[in-house]
């Protein structure tokens, strides 16, 4: 870490005694990037902006809401109607947790494209897997919070997937409910720990951050080979700052859009009927960024050996996610871009196509064909991590690798010459 | 270009799973022409305030509202003398007084809208067992909202040939099912309007439909105002920031 003298005697003061200029200054000023990160590189910045934006609404909705079955539906209406900009705060949490999960599957799928969970990234990847599971919680718990039909009967269902768990599972859903059934202990403390995890996330990403800032690791790039000296990289202030603030504003755009304009287009409108235990809507859909998963639960229709088709079907939802935190440790192929891997790229737009099946197949009713493409999608998404992957390992002869992060950068004839342009950046620093 | 691709594929796939939410057997209803559609829509008032007469007039003998108060109305362009003498009409059960009875008064228009049942037993015990719904979000609360509305209200049919119909079941056209419970609500003529405009049914529902939809979404107006700044700044904003990136980066390229 290079020392600062700061001119300003409070801030040397300060400095000299808690270095957290000195640490902002190295970790978010000088802090290098490699030169040739595209805008997918913005999505980790872009959730982070949806990550305050979800706390900060979401802080303003728990000043106005009650957690109470008889008043909970009234109370998110009454912030539409009566409280100040409450439409507005509202729609902004509604539509930001749809939006917070496009910009962190965008992340996800960007780092299996880049191949960003290799070495030496394993264990910021898997901070990464903890935390799409933690926000997997929290959008379910706050999507139960206002009490209309889909959240009763969505909390009805995934709660009741643990009572698959052999000879405990009753005793647990009992236990999760607070009763015998989804009722008032459970929307208390559904709001309890919908209010709680939100923070558990942010340290989370705070270690997400700091593993990728540890000495070593650092960014991954489109080239996915390591830079090798200054040449190679950019300060992260000015270059990502304004790069991502420029991408922010447009995903801004994006997410906005929906809030004013169609801000129930994501939203079920069953929804806006109030929660009634004793109407069960024809079709139970949980909300769009879980429907891969749910199509993955609902395609184990059979049992196997002893475990029973419920069981089988918790075990293989998880199992979709548990694939992703193991992931590093199954793809060991030394080369980490997809751009130098012909055989993986075509198997990683396989797996895209795969999962909006499995999306779109989890909005559809439990019926045939849906079930049969259901399950063919189901086996495909393991097969891909199971035994795609770890075939490639041995398979797969990579196109040539760059020398250098530089020098493809400057293929193609570059205004400045060659000694100049490619020193230059980091000497600003 | 692959780059780019990727992005927008996934945010594209991801979207478009979003009608597809609702999927079930709900007939599609023709979709009408609304003044509150579209970027800069606003609500029709006059259709508004005669679409208020026809809750009050009809649908409110069933159908609670529990969400509105009277002086919500003042939205509708009603004056407060209006609105005042709009919750006067109703007896609104109050108190408990000193004596802890409750009594009758005259409503303000600070109280809501004066339900038709005291519970929903009641409500299903004057309606053969069915119970009507609140109409506060009820337009939020189906799919394709206004324009489902307006068809069930005028979608009552003779039912097809073989189609079996239960006891007291009528058929309509858009619900799913086409078996529902609620007789045609909307009489030819059923209703005067004080500014002569025609009492056909389809002009009825299509008024007590611009009601209801404001009645739901009474910030519609101010949604789509406030986006047109916001959406204005940020566009500029890009704009600005793109310049700028340009500029920075202009060593590194």
């Amino acid at each position: 870490m290079t020392s600062v003298q700061w001119k300003n005697p409070v801030v040397r003061w300060v400095d000299s005694r808690f270095p957290v200029f000195s640490w902002l200054h190295h970790e978010y000023n000088e802090y290098p990037m490699p030169r040739n990160c595209n805008y997918l590189w913005s999505f980790g910045a872009i959730s982070m902006v949806m990550l305050v934006t979800m706390i900060l609404t979401g802080l303003f909705l728990a000043m106005h809401y009650t957690a109470s079955t008889t008043t909970a539906f009234t109370s998110v209406e009454r912030i539409m109607r009566d409280v100040n900009y409450g439409w507005l705060i509202r729609y902004v949490h509604m539509n930001g947790a749809s939006f917070f999960f496009i910009a962190v599957y965008i992340h996800i799928f960007r780092g299996l494209y880049y191949g960003s969970y290799k070495q030496p990234r394993e264990i910021l990847w898997m901070i990464g897997v903890v935390i799409m599971l933690l926000m997997m919680a929290t959008a379910f718990m706050g999507y139960v919070l206002p009490w209309g039909q889909m959240s009763f009967w969505g909390a009805t269902v995934i709660t009741n997937l643990f009572s698959a768990i052999p000879l405990v599972g009753e005793a647990i859903v009992t236990w999760l409910w607070g009763g015998f059934s989804v009722d008032n202990a459970t929307l208390n403390r559904f709001f309890a720990l919908h209010f709680v995890t939100p923070f558990v996330i942010f340290g989370v990403v705070v270690l997400h951050v700091a593993a990728l800032h540890a000495p070593g690791v650092g960014s991954n790039n489109p080239r996915g080979i390591d830079m090798k000296g200054p040449q190679d990289a950019v300060p992260f202030n000015p270059y990502m700052t304004v790069k991502d603030s420029f991408a922010i504003v447009l995903f801004l755009i994006v997410f906005l859009g929906f809030t004013f304009y169609v801000p129930n287009y994501l939203g079920h409108p069953d929804n806006y009927i109030p929660a009634n235990p004793l109407v069960t809507p024809p079709h139970i859909v949980p909300e769009w960024y879980f429907l891969p998963f749910y199509a993955i639960l609902r395609a184990i229709n059979f049992n196997v050996l002893f475990i029973d088709a419920k069981l089988g079907g918790v075990i293989a939802m998880f199992g979709a996610i548990a694939v992703l935190f193991v992931l590093p440790f199954i793809d060991r192929h030394p080369v980490r871009s997809a751009r130098y891997r012909p055989l993986y790229r075509k198997f990683f737009w396989i797996l895209v196509a795969n999962v909006i099946v499995l999306g779109w197949v989890g909005a559809k009713p439990a019926e045939q064909p849906y079930v049969a493409i259901g399950q063919v999608a189901t086996f495909w998404y393991f097969f891909h991590f199971l035994v795609i992957l770890p075939w490639l390992n041995f398979v797969e002869r990579p196109d040539p690798l760059p020398t250098s992060i530089a020098e493809p950068v400057l293929k193609g004839g570059g205004r400045l010459a060659a000694g100049a342009a490619t020193a230059k950046p980091m000497e600003k620093a | 270009m692959l780059k780019m691709l990727s992005r927008a594929t996934v945010a594209v796939a991801l979207l478009a799973t979003g009608p597809a939410l609702a999927a079930g057997e709900i007939p599609t209803p023709p979709a009408q022409t609304w003044t509150h559609a579209g970027l800069f829509g606003t609500f029709d008032r006059a259709a508004a305030q005669r679409g208020f007469q026809v809750y009050k007039e009809v649908c409110s003998a069933c159908h609670a509202m529990n969400l509105l108060s009277y002086r919500n109305l003042r939205q509708l362009g009603f004056s407060e003398p209006q609105v005042a003498a709009i919750a006067a009409q109703f007896e609104i059960t109050a108190g408990p007084n000193d004596e802890g009875n409750m009594f009758q008064r005259p409503g303000i228009a600070a109280d809501r809208f004066r339900s038709p049942f005291a519970n929903e037993q009641a409500a299903r015990y004057a309606n053969n067992g069915a119970y009507p719904p609140d109409l506060s979000v009820i337009t939020k609360a189906r799919k394709y909202g206004e324009d489902y509305i307006y068809g069930l209200l005028v979608g009552y049919k003779d039912p097809p040939a073989g189609f079996v119909l239960g006891d007291g079941m009528y058929y309509n056209e858009y619900y799913p099912g086409h078996q529902i419970a609620m007789a045609p609500p909307i009489n030819e003529g059923q209703v005067t309007y004080a500014d002569g405009t025609s009492n056909s049914v389809s002009q009825m529902a299509k008024d007590v439909t611009v009601f209801l939809t404001w009645a739901g979404e009474p910030y519609l107006e101010a949604r789509k105002q406030t986006g047109a700044k916001v959406m204005l700044f940020l566009l500029v904003l890009a704009g600005m920031l793109y310049a700028v990136k340009r500029k920075v980066w202009a060593d590194v390229h």
